[in-house]
């Protein structure tokens, strides 16, 4: 016997029955209908935590000053302005690292026309937008020689840009901050939030030195708010952030044993965390929509185990007829393959119009990929092997002659 | 003679040499209590020949009914059948053996439910190999042989018992095979029905040479075959022989 007439021999078993079919099919149906919808909201949530991180710009250390403290009390990191733009300078020279750049940030008003808008200024160097992993939606960023000549010049967020110009082109166009004519030679494109909930797109961004010089002004010259430093490996991030200690140690003259007065802080660490977090999440929900698949294998199982019962007068007189076992082992293994296959496309199916209603109710982003609808039918195909072998094997290894006695 | 191939000795369809059958159940007290069913059978049966099986329940009729049809193995003793001896075949070599060699006609006619005529009786041919539009012809040609094109569409429950025996006997045929084994084949028919399948048998023994044995405890039924072995007891206790054997 063929393998095609097999086939049609398991499937006209399976219509002979249709509520049976239909009933056991469905355990399968849920079962691949949760994993697919289940991974697909995990691996939503993966690819949203991974774009949020690929938008912050890879191997990167946060540099802060340090705290400093009077008489036992501690002022918090930051209220010492230690670090400088030279230091910055310093660490780009390194060669584990591929660039720096130094912030200076404050709060200012903007005007353009008749609108205002207040946000957080900027000041840093052309590099920033490189290490940041900034794309420009229109314009240019400003340059070297805006640096060198403190040049008004700005880039705006694009939130900050669409509250200032609304639908207007904000190109070549001049801004007031705080007063000050700025010429606007750029538009970012929009990030959304950052792994801490901050929007990262209302902000405008100037030269550190036009900063420095003519908006936040400055008590300490030259000392800055942060750096951002980006290392040129992953691999080599633990050496960076050593080179980079000892060089602030040494240009700040720092004893041995004394504290630093600044810190490094590893973002793609922080990264890690919320990209393991997300892993976990997905393999947890993965694993409970696995218990139902599970179920959904030992209901069809069971109908199996009754329809050998059932059927073992049909099974000898095939075996009669001259079926041999494997004939009788192939029927009923195909059998149980089919509810399983059928099941997992139609719960796939189910899963993909799940996925994507969640997306639309809880505006969440679902991911489904051609992997996860080979593994729901790798799944279900493997369920019905494995919960359909021993059946099989049940007929298939039946007396011929007990068989046909069987009432 | 009527039939010429009947005239060589060496065409031997079933050689049966000191066949004992026994089985051993589970006492209740957990010993194993032997039951030997078939004691020391020896017969031969030659190609052509139309042989009656009779005996009471209890016999061993149908115990030997089995093992002849490659269903059940012999506890001791040897089997030929076609000259292959049965005892050393594999089970999948025995399945070949009821395809290829043996058609099966069953007291309850053991159609399969829910499955028409035409595609009952091509079941074997399935499991021959042969595609299923082709065996579907090969079959609806043995259904209009035993003149139940008409039927061929239906299934069985829409049959009567001797339309479903003609079936049935259309499905032990279809694959050629030298012998058919009928285990009380009018058993669940009525007097006329029997009588019309029975003349059936003598007909495809008479013009097609087909070997027949049939197991039966009426004796007009026996009657058709021109050879009678009865059992008692599990042995043998008349073998008439004066029919074709007793030519050579």
């Amino acid at each position: 016997m063929n393998l095609t007439t097999i086939l049609s021999e398991a499937f006209r078993a399976l219509r002979q029955n249709r509520l049976r079919t239909g009933l056991t099919m469905l355990g399968m149906i849920i079962g691949v209908a949760a994993v697919v919808l289940m991974l697909s909201i995990g691996q939503g949530a993966r690819t949203k935590i991974n774009e949020t991180i690929a938008a912050m710009g890879s191997n990167l250390f946060l540099v802060v000053p340090g705290a400093t403290s009077s008489g036992g009390f501690s002022f918090g990191s930051g209220s010492v302005r230690t670090l400088t733009i030279n230091d910055a300078y310093a660490i780009a020279d390194l060669t584990s690292i591929a660039a720096t750049s130094p912030v200076t940030t404050g709060t200012v008003q903007l005007n353009y026309a008749s609108k205002n808008w207040s946000t957080i200024i900027t000041g840093t160097t052309p590099d920033y937008f490189v290490v940041g992993n900034w794309k420009m939606e229109s314009g240019t960023t400003f340059t070297e020689s805006d640096l060198r000549s403190a040049a008004r010049v700005a880039v705006l967020g694009s939130v900050t840009a669409k509250n200032l110009f609304g639908e207007e082109d904000p190109i070549g166009k001049t801004i007031r901050i705080t007063n000050r004519p700025f010429q606007v030679v750029g538009v970012l494109m929009a990030k959304g939030q950052s792994l801490t909930g901050r929007d990262q797109d209302d902000n405008v961004y100037i030269p550190i030195t036009t900063s420095e010089r003519q908006i936040t002004g400055n008590q300490f010259p030259g000392s800055i708010r942060y750096m951002l430093v980006q290392g040129k490996s992953a691999d080599d991030m633990d050496i960076a952030e050593i080179e980079i200690t000892q060089l602030l140690r040494q240009r700040h003259r720092i004893q041995q044993g004394k504290d630093n007065d600044f810190t490094v802080r590893n973002l793609t660490a922080i990264a890690d965390v919320a990209t393991d977090a997300a892993k976990i999440m997905s393999i947890v929900l993965g694993a409970i929509a696995s218990v139902s698949l599970m179920v959904g294998g030992i209901g069809i199982m069971n109908i199996m185990l009754v329809s050998v019962t059932e059927r073992t007068r049909e099974i000898g007189i095939r075996m009669a007829l001259g079926a041999n076992q494997r004939a009788i082992l192939t029927q009923f293994l195909l059998e149980a393959i089919m509810i399983c296959v059928l099941g997992g496309s139609i719960g796939l199916l189910l899963g993909i119009t799940g996925a994507w209603i969640v997306s639309q109710v809880a505006d969440m982003l679902i991911v489904i990929t051609f992997g996860m609808i080979g593994l729901a039918f790798l799944f279900s195909s493997a369920v019905g092997v494995f919960f359909g072998f021993y059946p099989a094997r049940k007929a298939s290894s039946l007396k011929p002659v007990d068989a046909l006695r069987y009432e | 003679m009527v039939l010429t191939q009947n005239n060589n000795a060496d065409t031997t369809v079933i050689r049966i040499e000191n066949l004992c059958k026994s089985y051993s159940l589970q006492g209740t007290d957990g010993k194993s209590i032997v039951n030997q069913v078939l004691f020391d059978i020896n017969m031969t049966v030659y190609q052509g020949e139309f042989v009656a099986i009779m005996g009471h329940s209890g016999s061993g009729k149908s115990t030997l009914m089995n093992i002849l049809g490659c269903l059940d193995i012999p506890t001791s003793g040897s089997y030929w059948l076609s000259g292959k001896n049965i005892s050393t075949l594999t089970e999948n070599e025995l399945a070949r053996i009821r395809n290829q060699s043996i058609g099966f006609v069953f007291q309850g006619f053991n159609l399969l439910k829910r499955m028409t005529a035409l595609d009952n009786v091509a079941v074997p041919l399935l499991y021959a190999g042969i595609n299923r539009s082709q065996s579907r012809k090969q079959a609806l040609a043995l259904l209009c042989r035993t003149g139940l094109e008409k039927f061929a569409m239906h299934q069985p429950n829409q049959l009567s018992g001797g339309q479903q025996q003609r079936v049935a006997i259309s499905r032990a045929l279809v694959n050629h095979p030298p012998l058919i084994l009928a285990d009380e084949p009018t058993g669940n028919l009525d007097t006329q029905t029997s009588k019309e399948i029975m003349l059936l048998f003598e007909q495809l023994n008479r013009e097609q040479g087909i070997t027949i044995v049939l197991v039966t405890h009426e004796d007009d039924i026996a009657s058709y075959a021109r050879r009678l072995i009865r059992l008692k007891d599990g042995c043998v206790i008349y073998d008439d022989k004066n029919t074709i054997t007793g030519d050579h």
